[in-house]
Order: structure tokens, then C-alpha cells, then sequence
């Protein structure tokens, strides 16, 4: 059974039993910090050539945007003269629907996938699951979170919230429903959990028929495509089995070869804080002899296009999924991804999924308020995307839709005291007579702001009505 | 959608292709005619960000890594590929056909020869201890080595199934940055890029070696003799 975030709490309340687990504040607290000092070290030894590295990404992608329809078929008859058939897919269900075919029509009944966030954005696995068709998750964390029944938690590290210890005990209760069982003296040592994982999942890429992917990068020019991973699960899947199907959201597209030069710099120093990932493979369609002879890539939309339509929002766009800005974010790091309610968490998640999804969902209008502004997000993206500013762009789209009346009076009420010195004497005398009796936690819909702030004292007299006392006394 | 046309519709004008293709441009509706496809160049970046020796650089990234690192005098590659795969205890070695025959000229463990025409299984494959391969070319800066599934190299899967991977990488291979290793790439050939043995940071964000591509990476880092 795929999990799935559908019904989940919005974020305050999430947010709120979240930070009370101390056992996920722990995990999360360490690998942060762990990858924090990571990125620094790595992203630091470029000097100053990050800065120009990062611009250099950031204009790529902002360009890319700025003609992407000429792009996209640039790839599609890129990776069609390569060998490769390209589909379009306007929404989840489309990709889900064309996926299952091209599956259904290969006769097997089980896929090999590599971590891609744009399946599980689709629920592509649920989808397969409803078709007959077993989709197994090969990335480590992925594994953990499939076999644990849960959801993922964060971008690059969906099981980031799991310590080594639950990892273990997943391993030994589940891993037999799955296939080949956990030996018996699994210890929690990471060493001995890879193993496990290798030797459940052996098996299963040699015999694989179908694997599906997602990208890292489409090249426009070439009709190539990019996956950078760890483990070797993605090359096992890659190369391995006869069919190989991609699912790729449409601003994966770069537009030239010459464009890795900069994103395989960027990448991988801002996601696992290396050098280099272990592994990077790349594909042009089909290569009679060596890999899948048959090669789909699935172009998915799926709410990208009214991204793109918001002239503040698209920079969502640029985001190369490398999860800086989650391991970054004092809010992710206390909250978990969970909380967020979306396959993409922490500050990427707070202004993508809303405008991938629209703001319909109490859950949706929640995320840009998942914040405190502080920009440390903007500062580490290896592209540039200024998420405190779409952040509050969004949070003006939420307050111009319904919902928010009691707030637009107590503004107009506001605006109207401070803008009369008359009024607001008045105000500020009535309110140092009820002084300290006011209650430490107001009701109704002010009760929101109370419960994580004290209501500051109210001085007896206001500074005015104290200038005006001292004046007499000294005359 | 039919079984016919599984394309999302594609065939038709309005289809799954021209309908995401419409909003695309819908949404663009803000860029100017007359906005350049090109963008006008940035700013640039620089090639590489080390000082000293690429070679010795290379080394430093691979122990980096894990991978087991040696400098050879071309003279001694036969004698040294030969000691490698004994002392990993390798009884049968698969190799591409292209691999250059002196390369293995010392080798006693029994050799399997990939060749396009005559392709190993991936039971063969299985059951070899080790694959001995050249590379397209090394990046200094990160410790990367680029296969292009060239002819001393084989296709994708020799190199990912065995458990140990010899890799000969020559010293004129060898390029300082990421940005030189692009330029020279061909993206039309099936690429893999290996920094390392596999490794895995999933478990509470900390790096362990060793998972399903090959646990051992040996590099032989070959010179001149002169």
C-alpha cells in the first residue's frame, strides 16, 4: 500500500505535534548539521567562483523559462532522432495513465524505479498498484520509506527523519513481505544496513524488465538525459533492463550540452555536500548494445504551466532539487518535511507546492506562512531563488482571497487610530486604565497570535501623556 | 487514451502535446517577441579551483573517496594489473573486447571477453569477480573518471555488476575541471561518471561506501616510463 499526503493537518497544526517529537527533532538536528558542515567545506574550496557559478545557473535557468516552449521541442525532436519517443502529459492522471500502458504493454508486472520526485509528486506507484503492477523503490531511503509504509520526508533523503535504529528494525519486520528478508543479526550499523539493502534488491535488478526514472537535467540540444545518484541503484535501473520509462517535469530542459558544466558543479556540492556524487550516467535515446532498446521519456506538466504564468512565482521553476534550502531552514529542522503535507518540503516546498497545486486547500493557503523570513534558504540555493520574496507574494495572493475579513477590519480599525492623534490618545488613556488587568491570552480568532506570544504590558501612561507632565513640572 | 496511441493524445491539435505546449506559451505571455532564444553570455567561471598538480590532486580526491589509488610507470601496467587482481583474489575478470592485449598480458585469472557480437549475460557478469577497463578521461578537481563505454571499456552494465572495478586511466587523460571534462564529452555515447565506489549518505546523512554499483574501485594512474 503506497502512503500518500492526501488529508493531512495544514502546517500550524502539523507544525505544532511535530516540534513535540523529540526523537525526529534529534534525527533531523543531527543529519542537518552533518550536512550543513558539508556543503560549507565543499562550497567554500570554490571561493569566490561560486558566486559566479551560481549566477551563471541562475541564468540559464531564467532564460530557459523565458522560451521554454521552444525548448521542449527542441528535446522532443532531440531524443526522438536519438532513438527515444517522447509523450506529453498535461496532469498526474495522464502520466499515470501513459506509464501504465507503456508497462501493461511490455506483458511484465513489476517495475524498478530510481528516486524521482516528479513519480511521486503523480503517485505514479499507486497508480501501478491499481494496475496490477508492482513498482519497487531502489534508492536506499526510498526503499525504507516504501517498506516502512510512510512518507518521504525531505528531497535528496526521504527517510531523513528515520535514526539507524528504526531503519534496522523496518528492515527485519518488512523486508521479507518485499522479497529477500533481512538476515536475521542485522545489527544498526550503516555498513551492515547496506548490505541488506544490496543483497534484498540484487536480485531483482538482474531479473528487471522495466525500470522507471525521473531526471536531474534534460539537454535540449543533444536530447540527452541526466541522473546523479549514489548508490549504483540508478545505473542498475538504467542499464539493466529492456524498457526504460522517464518521467520528467518540463523545467528539467536545459537548453545545451555546455550548460552541465555548470550544474554538474553546482549539484552535487549543494546537495550530499561532495565533489562529486559517485555516480552520474547520461543518455541520449538508445544505444543498439548497450542499455534499454526501447526509451520513453514522459514530459509532465501537472500544474508547472501556471507556475510559470506568475511572474514572481516562476523562479520556483529554476529549483534543481538539491535540498540546500531544507537542511538550511531552522523551521525544516524543527518541524520534519512531514509537516509540510507535500512531497516537496521545507522552503521550496512552502512556495512550489502551493502554486503546483493552487491555493484551494487550507493545507495550501497554510505553506507560505511556514516561514520566519530569515533568507538563510535564499543564501545557500545554488540558483538564486529569492523564496523569502515569493514567499510574501504568495502570502498576499492568500490575504486577497476570502477567508481573512476579520484581518482586513482590524487593519482598517488600525489605520484609522494611528492616523488621528485625537483617536489614538484616546485609546492608549483607555487602555493604561484596564492596564494589567488585560488577559495574558485573548479570544477568538486573536487567540492565534497569543498562543505563541505574551500580550506585552500596557504602561500606565503613553510616552505623549508623560511628555506633557514633565513639561509642566520643569516650567 | 487507447492502446493504439499511447502519447497522451499527442496526435491530435489539441492533444496532451499541444495543449501543455499552448499554456506554456499562454504563460509566457509577459517575454517580448523579440527576446533572444541565446542568452547574451555571463559573466563566466572559472576552470578549476586548485593549485599544484592535477595528478597529484586526482589521487588526493580518489583516497577522498575510498578508491584504492596507484601510479604506475607505463613500462609496469601489465605487471601491475596482473598484482591488483591478485591481490583481490580475482579468479575470473571480464573484459571489453577493445582492452589492449599487453594490459593483460600478465594476467592468470581466467578472462571473459565482452565483445558486441558475442555479449556476456548478466549471469556472467554475475559470477566474474572483477572488470578491468581504460576511461574516456579523469577530472583532477573532483576525482571523477568518465567512462564513454569506449572500446576499452565495454558497454554500461560490464562495469556495474562485477564488484570490483580496475580502472587504467592515463596520465594525458587527466583534465583539471568539470568544465574541461564537458567540452570533451560526447553526449551522444552513453556516459557514466564515477567519483568514488558506491556509497550512500541515507542513513542519518552520514557517507558509507559500498552498495549496489561496484564496492571497490581500484584506479591505476599510468605515466610515462622515459
Amino acid at each position: 500500500m503506497s502512503a500518500t499526503f492526501l488529508g493531512l493537518p495544514p502546517f500550524p497544526e502539523a507544525a505544532r505535534s511535530a516540534v513535540g517529537d523529540s526523537r525526529t527533532r534529534h534525527n533531523l538536528h543531527k543529519a542537518t548539521h552533518t550536512i550543513r558542515g558539508k556543503r560549507d567545506a565543499v562550497v567554500g574550496e570554490l571561493g569566490d567562483d561560486w558566486r559566479r557559478l551560481r549566477a551563471e545557473g541562475e541564468r540559464i535557468k531564467t532564460h530557459t523559462l523565458r522560451h521554454l516552449d521552444h525548448h521542449l521541442e527542441r528535446l522532443e525532436e532531440s531524443v526522438h532522432r536519438a532513438g527515444g519517443t517522447v509523450h506529453w502529459a498535461a496532469d498526474a492522471a495522464e502520466a499515470n495513465e501513459i506509464v501504465t500502458e507503456l508497462v501493461r504493454r511490455t506483458g511484465e508486472t513489476e517495475v524498478v524505479k530510481v528516486k524521482s520526485m516528479a513519480t511521486q509528486e503523480i503517485e505514479l506507484n499507486g497508480a501501478l498498484e491499481a494496475a496490477g503492477i508492482t513498482a519497487y523503490e531502489t534508492d536506499l531511503a526510498e526503499l525504507i520509506v516504501q517498506l516502512g509504509e510512510d512518507l518521504p520526508s525531505h528531497i535528496l533523503v526521504p527517510a531523513i527523519h528515520l535514526a539507524r535504529s528504526q531503519i534496522r528494525e523496518i528492515f527485519l519486520d518488512r523486508m521479507s513481505e518485499w522479497g529477500v528478508p533481512a538476515p536475521p543479526g542485522l545489527t544498526d550499523d550503516p555498513h551492515a544496513l547496506a548490505e541488506a539493502a544490496r543483497v534484498h534488491l540484487r536480485e531483482l535488478f538482474l531479473r528487471a524488465k522495466v525500470a522507471v526514472s525521473g531526471a536531474n537535467f534534460a539537454v535540449a540540444d543533444s536530447g540527452t538525459l541526466v541522473v546523479l545518484e549514489s548508490e549504483g541503484n540508478g545505473r542498475m535501473c538504467l542499464t539493466l533492463p529492456e524498457t526504460l520509462i522517464s518521467v520528467v517535469g518540463i523545467e528539467k530542459v536545459v537548453p545545451t550540452w555546455s550548460d552541465l558544466e555548470v550544474f554538474m558543479q553546482l549539484l552535487p556540492r549543494s546537495s550530499t555536500g561532495e565533489r562529486m556524487n559517485p555516480y552520474t550516467s547520461t543518455w541520449s535515446g538508445v544505444t543498439p548494445g548497450d542499455g534499454p532498446r526501447d526509451f520513453h521519456l514522459v514530459l509532465l506538466d501537472n500544474g508547472r504551466t501556471d507556475v510559470l504564468a506568475d511572474t514572481v512565482g516562476r523562479q520556483a521553476l529554476r529549483c534543481i532539487r538539491c535540498s540546500a534550502c531544507l537542511n538550511i531552514c531552522p523551521v525544516y529542522e524543527r518541524t520534519g518535511g512531514h509537516a509540510y503535507g507535500s512531497v516537496y518540503p521545507g522552503p521550496i516546498g512552502a512556495i512550489l507546492t502551493p502554486q503546483l497545486r493552487g491555493m484551494s486547500s487550507e493545507v495550501d493557503r497554510a505553506l507560505p506562512y511556514a516561514s520566519s523570513l530569515c533568507g538563510a534558504c535564499y543564501d545557500v540555493c545554488p540558483v538564486a531563488i529569492d523564496i523569502p520574496e515569493v514567499l510574501v507574494h504568495l502570502r498576499e495572493r492568500v490575504a486577497e482571497g476570502p477567508g481573512h475579513l476579520g484581518e482586513k477590519a482590524v487593519m482598517a480599525g488600525a489605520e484609522a487610530v494611528f492616523g488621528s492623534a485625537g483617536a489614538l490618545d484616546a485609546v492608549q488613556r483607555a487602555a493604561g486604565l484596564v492596564g494589567g488587568d488585560l488577559p495574558r491570552h485573548l479570544p477568538g480568532q486573536a487567540g492565534k497570535w497569543t498562543d505563541t506570544r505574551d500580550v506585552p504590558d500596557v504602561p500606565a501612561e503613553s510616552f505623549r501623556q508623560w511628555w506633557k507632565q514633565r513639561g509642566k513640572g520643569q516650567r | 487514451m487507447n492502446g493504439a496511441d499511447v502519447r497522451g493524445g499527442s496526435g491530435g491539435a489539441m492533444g496532451s502535446r499541444g495543449r501543455v505546449l499552448a499554456r506554456v506559451r499562454a504563460a509566457l505571455a509577459d517575454v517580448p517577441a523579440d527576446d533572444p532564444v541565446t542568452p547574451p553570455p555571463g559573466e563566466g567561471y572559472a576552470e578549476s579551483h586548485f593549485e599544484g598538480e592535477a595528478l597529484e590532486v586526482l589521487v588526493d580526491r580518489l583516497l577522498d573517496y575510498r578508491a584504492l589509488v596507484e601510479r604506475v610507470p607505463e613500462a609496469a601496467l601489465p605487471e601491475r594489473i596482473a598484482a591488483s587482481l591478485e591481490r583481490r583474489g580475482a579468479a575470473r575478470v571480464a573484459v571489453a573486447s577493445g582492452v589492449p592485449r599487453e594490459w593483460l598480458s600478465r594476467v592468470t585469472a581466467r578472462q571473459l571477453t565482452d565483445a558486441p557480437e558475442a555479449p556476456l549475460s548478466v549471469a556472467d557478469l554475475d559470477a566474474c569477480d572483477g572488470v578491468v577497463t581504460g576511461c574516456a578521461l579523469a577530472v583532477a578537481e573532483t576525482g571523477t573518471i568518465v567512462l564513454d563505454a569506449g572500446p576499452d571499456q565495454g558497454r554500461r552494465a560490464l562495469t556495474l555488476v562485477p564488484d570490483y572495478h580496475l580502472c587504467v586511466v592515463r596520465a594525458d587523460q587527466v583534465v583539471d575541471g568539470v568544465p574541461g571534462a564537458v567540452r570533451l564529452l560526447d553526449p551522444a555515447r552513453p556516459l557514466t561518471w564515477i567519483s568514488g565506489p558506491s556509497a550512500t549518505s541515507d542513513i542519518e546523512l552520514d557517507r558509507v561506501e559500498g552498495v549496489h554499483g561496484p564496492r571497490t574501485l581500484e584506479v591505476l594512474l599510468v605515466e610515462p616510463s622515459d
